[in-house]
């Protein structure tokens, strides 16, 4: 038990202390690996809960794609970030009475926040003993069935947000030679080969 | 000292409140605000993950993977529109946004 509380108290104050970093990081490069931080450590944070495949996914999905693609596109614009960290100071004292007064009052809905006892013994699908199935499985075993519909919307939003990139980084550049493969074909003999009669000691 | 809902959901509060606040001293910093964003839904899917084990509920799971899938969608989304405002206006500042103003 306290092998599970020191690790839960390790990942959280890592996430927290990366999660404060990100914000308040002066290099963009930095806050962005303080954000790949943050999600390892509440993978390690899942784990402890004992959604594995959701915690693998973090890692998966977040760390190898979009902290990845947020490092990409920090790094090509070519962006002064010191002019947009004035006003850091301004806004400081609004954004820290907000947050505060905010952290407050979720702190006090959590701490006044008592779960019915019915709800926990009666589950929509309850969660298999890992002795009888893994994670990933239990995961599967509903994921494909009960909520087939909410699995193929997720598919689709994820083509609708493929697409929508492609779409708006896509330019076409006017004077770049390309290569054009069915004019290339459509060459003949008689469109690519002059045959010109030079006359002697004149030239062409 | 066992570790219960309440305590994820503490590390939750405290990631949500760290994502509104980016979002509110970074104003000018479109990337940072994006940043902040991928924080609260994280926030989000701790909360749901907590609850899903508090309650022996793997529907709780199933929905948090259903976040993270619209969270990835919204960050591939709102970073390419930042690199095709960043190709017309040479810029990221929040209040050069201003196009749509007339």
């Amino acid at each position: 038990m306290t092998v599970t509380a020191a690790f839960f108290y390790l990942f959280a104050t890592i996430t927290v202390a990366s999660g404060f970093m990100v914000i308040a990081s002066r290099n963009p490069v930095q806050a962005v690996l303080f954000l790949i931080l943050a999600f390892v450590n509440a993978a390690g944070l899942f784990l402890m809960m004992g959604a594995e495949f959701l915690a693998m996914i973090l890692v998966i999905v977040y760390v190898g794609a979009v902290a990845v693609l947020f490092l990409f596109v920090v790094m090509m614009l070519d962006v002064d970030f010191a002019e947009l960290r004035q006003g850091f100071l301004q806004y400081l004292p609004v954004g820290g009475l907000i947050g505060a007064v905010f952290l407050l009052e979720l702190i006090l809905v959590i701490g006044a926040y008592v779960v019915d006892p019915g709800l926990v013994r009666s589950p929509a699908v309850a969660i298999p003993s890992p002795q009888v199935m893994t994670n990933t499985e239990a995961l599967g075993q509903v994921l494909y069935t009960r909520y087939f519909y909410f699995f193929q919307a997720a598919g689709l939003i994820l083509l609708v947000a493929m697409i929508g990139a492609i779409v708006l980084t896509l330019r076409e550049r006017v004077g770049v030679r390309r290569q054009d493969i069915s004019k290339q074909n459509a060459r003949t003999q008689e469109t690519a080969v002059e045959v010109r009669k030079v006359p002697f000691r004149q030239g062409v | 000292m066992v570790i219960g809902l309440g305590h994820y959901l503490t590390v939750a509060a405290i990631l949500f409140t760290l994502g509104v606040f980016g979002i509110f001293i970074n104003r000018k910093n479109v990337i940072v605000i994006l940043m902040s964003i991928e924080l609260i839904l994280l926030a989000v899917n701790i909360n749901m993950v907590a609850f899903s084990t508090h309650m022996n509920d793997i529907v709780g799971q199933v929905f948090a993977l259903l976040i993270l899938t619209v969270a990835a969608a919204e960050a591939a989304i709102g970073l390419a529109i930042l690199v095709v405002f960043f190709r017309n206006r040479g810029s990221i500042a929040v209040e050069d946004v201003n196009r749509l103003r007339g």
